[in-house]
């Protein structure tokens, strides 16, 4: 018999009752909350007069359209301007006081974005099951937790049950085998893994992403390349468990102390792939040959490496993919076989659950040191991912890199990454950003997103135009 | 939940791959706390010519003629043709709400993206997945005949079009169940609270690093 896969290993661990017909209940560990999926699902336990299930389960942060400068946060929950973004922010603290559930709200040094704030405070462990309402949740998957996003309903559903009603996915593996080049980002490994896929390419699946590559890559970015595993299709991203996972974990607030978490850390060392597990798919990439990759198009398969150009839709023999180009490029202004570098650009934005770690701010705050932003970049901002990641990078004095370099230093949330809040991308104008969809509208009416690693976004920034962050880099 | 067992509905052409959640109802939208009328802004960016606001008068925005939705010809229609992938994105349950406030009761397409997909059935929504080709043939129909109706049958598992041919189509039993009878999901894993009971017991024994609580700071 076939060993067990880490997706099949988690699966078993939580399976709670499998159904006649195919469906499974599955116990979930920890589902994390925000304001905006959450108030529709407490409102259907209160009218149902339900309880949580686990009230010390849940965790919530406010994150989606709270705002992101100084002035409008210091005025605490009645500065928020926007009145209905205001009343969602206030019910989501009191329906988690109504209901026991532990926020971290909005002044809170620990509020950040969900998908940040989990795995910082430990509240996120390897083996666990975690959901959130929000489909960023494969995020967790790099820990080795089987975590995915779910609509209202399931987060109401976990809430009163603890369970959710799942049927077990395929298992797909992606192995990155070798080792990068300088410059090249675990942003670039999951952009190039979903220009060879496509965006529904793991529909069905959970992907593990494994090989010398990805075992390579800190948690940060580990977090990175899980973020995007939705971006493929795939409910659930997963990383094996190693040193480095459990390095991260200890001495977090929520993980195990002392003794509990050496027994913790040795059934964590279990999680991963049997050698001989069976997967029903495996693909393969040569990490040296990954390039720095920027999106061009409106759907973040359409990628091409920043030595490259925008395609052609004539020289596409496929109707419908033609079809889908000039869609795309109608919408982003672009001409066929305009060279990636000569792509124009009026925003920068450096944040999002993809890219707005320490790791990633790091990385840009290096390219962006002792330069100045380029004149034709009208907005370039820097948004943490949490107040814990703020104030790190402050005690490393990366917001005066940024701010010098003419970059604007905010306060955590994900911002410009959908532009709930008043961090909208303007109609017709470029961005180079750090986030995850470069959709039609996604980061603001009309706005045009072009999807990079952080330190690509910030040599943008300093050109005004993309340029190959490899060449940059030699240079220091 | 609303039940579903046959409907029959004008159907309405969606020809565009990847149709994803911001596409369905735009983040600005989702800043309700309510679970109710999004349907006003359904495929707001293309509907209308000019950004929506959640407060907004959508009776006094321009509208965009030239999008599907507008054409009189598929005013009410509530079987909503589409292409691969659609709902893809964000996790949102907005975008079924918003299909269905709409009056959209059945999706069909030759693939959806998995959240959607499941969004779908907890709302009363029946999405319907076909091959390229069929699907291909549908489109070919809908545009080609004004006043094109589908019935779709739950419990036979089948559409029938207007020329009284049908088409089968497979849907999870469990799904089906709960659609037909308009079942509540939640009332439904509560009846096996004592196996969720005895599981936590067991697990939090095996594994009681998950069931801590910080210490507060």
């Amino acid at each position: 018999m076939a060993g067990k896969t880490l997706y099949d290993k988690l699966w078993d661990s939580h399976l709670v009752k499998q159904r006649d017909d195919g469906t499974a209940l599955i116990y979930i560990d920890r589902q994390l909350i925000h304001e905006v999926t959450s108030p529709q699902a407490f409102e259907g336990l209160r009218l149902a007069g339900r309880k949580p299930w686990r009230a010390d389960a849940n965790l919530a942060t406010p994150d989606h359209n709270i705002p992101t400068t100084k002035a409008e946060r210091s005025r605490g929950l009645e500065g928020i301007i926007d009145p209905v973004s205001r009343i969602q922010v206030k019910t989501l603290d009191a329906n988690c006081l109504e209901f026991g559930i532990t926020e971290l709200d909005m002044n809170d040094i620990r509020q950040g974005i969900v998908h940040v704030v989990g795995p910082e405070q430990g509240a996120t462990l390897p083996g666990m099951t975690i959901v959130c309402g929000d489909s960023h949740t494969s995020t967790h998957g790099a820990l080795g937790a089987l975590a995915h996003g779910i609509g209202t309903s399931e987060v109401e559903h976990v809430m009163a049950t603890q369970c959710l009603i799942q049927r077990k996915m395929k298992n797909m593996l992606i192995r990155v085998d070798g080792q990068l080049n300088p410059g090249v980002t675990a942003k670039d490994i999951v952009l190039a893994i979903i220009g060879e896929i496509g965006t529904a390419g793991g529909t069905g699946y959970t992907i593990e992403f494994g090989g010398e590559a990805i075992q390579s890559l800190s948690m940060e970015g580990r977090m990175t390349v899980c973020n995007m595993a939705i971006e493929a299709g795939a409910r659930a991203g997963l990383i094996a468990v190693d040193e480095t996972t459990v390095n991260y974990i200890k001495g977090r607030p929520f993980a195990p102390q002392g003794e509990m978490f050496d027994r913790a850390a040795d059934y964590w060392r279990t999680l991963v792939s049997d050698a001989d597990a069976h997967f029903d798919r495996v693909v393969v990439l040569d990490a040296a040959d990954i390039i720095p990759q920027v999106t061009w198009g409106t759907s973040p398969e359409m990628v091409a490496p920043v030595t490259g150009e925008v395609p052609d839709p004539d020289l596409e023999t496929d109707s419908s993919r033609a079809s889908n180009i000039r869609q795309a490029l109608k919408y982003m202004g672009l001409k066929p076989r305009t060279p990636i570098r000569d792509i124009k650009l009026e925003y920068v934005f450096i944040g999002s659950c993809t890219n707005s770690r320490i790791e990633d701010l790091r990385a840009a705050a290096a390219v962006v040191k002792g330069r100045k932003v380029a004149s034709n970049i009208e907005l370039a901002m820097v948004v943490p991912g949490s107040g814990l990641v703020k104030q790190q990078a402050e005690a490393e004095g990366l917001d005066k890199i940024f701010i010098e370099a003419g970059l604007e230093w905010r306060e955590p949330g994900c911002s410009m990454c959908l532009a709930m809040n008043a961090d909208q991308l303007p109609a017709g104008k470029h961005c180079a950003s750090t986030s995850n969809r470069n959709f039609e509208g996604r980061q603001g009416f009309g706005g045009r997103t072009h999807l990079v690693s952080p330190a690509m976004a910030a040599a943008a920034a300093i050109h005004g135009h993309f340029v190959d962050v490899r060449d940059i880099l030699l240079e220091h | 939940m609303r039940a579903f067992t046959v409907h029959t509905g004008l159907a309405m052409p969606l020809d565009r791959a990847n149709v994803d959640t911001d596409f369905i109802i735009p983040k600005q939208f989702l800043k309700s706390i309510k679970r109710s009328g999004f349907g006003i802004n359904l495929f707001d960016e293309h509907r209308y010519l000019d950004k929506g606001e959640p407060d907004a008068d959508n009776s006094k925005r321009p509208i965009n003629h030239d999008f599907v939705l507008n054409q009189p010809r598929y005013k009410d229609a509530s079987v909503l043709l589409a292409r691969d992938n659609f709902g893809c994105g964000s996790s949102r349950e907005h975008a079924p709400w918003a299909l269905d406030d709409y009056g959209f009761r059945v999706l069909i397409a030759p693939s959806f993206a998995d959240i959607f997909f499941n969004n779908c059935f907890k709302n009363g929504i029946l999405p319907i997945v076909l091959d390229k080709q069929t699907v291909d043939q549908l489109f070919k129909e809908v545009e080609a005949n004004e006043g094109y109706q589908l019935t779709v049958d739950l419990p036979a598992q089948t559409i029938t079009k207007p020329d009284g041919s049908t088409i089968s189509f497979d849907v999870d039993a469990f799904r089906k169940h709960c659609l037909l009878n308009g079942l509540d999901d939640i009332g439904l894993t509560l009846e096996d609270a004592d196996a969720i009971s005895a599981f936590e017991s067991q697990w939090r024994e095996k594994s009681p690093w998950y069931f801590g609580t910080p210490a507060k700071s």
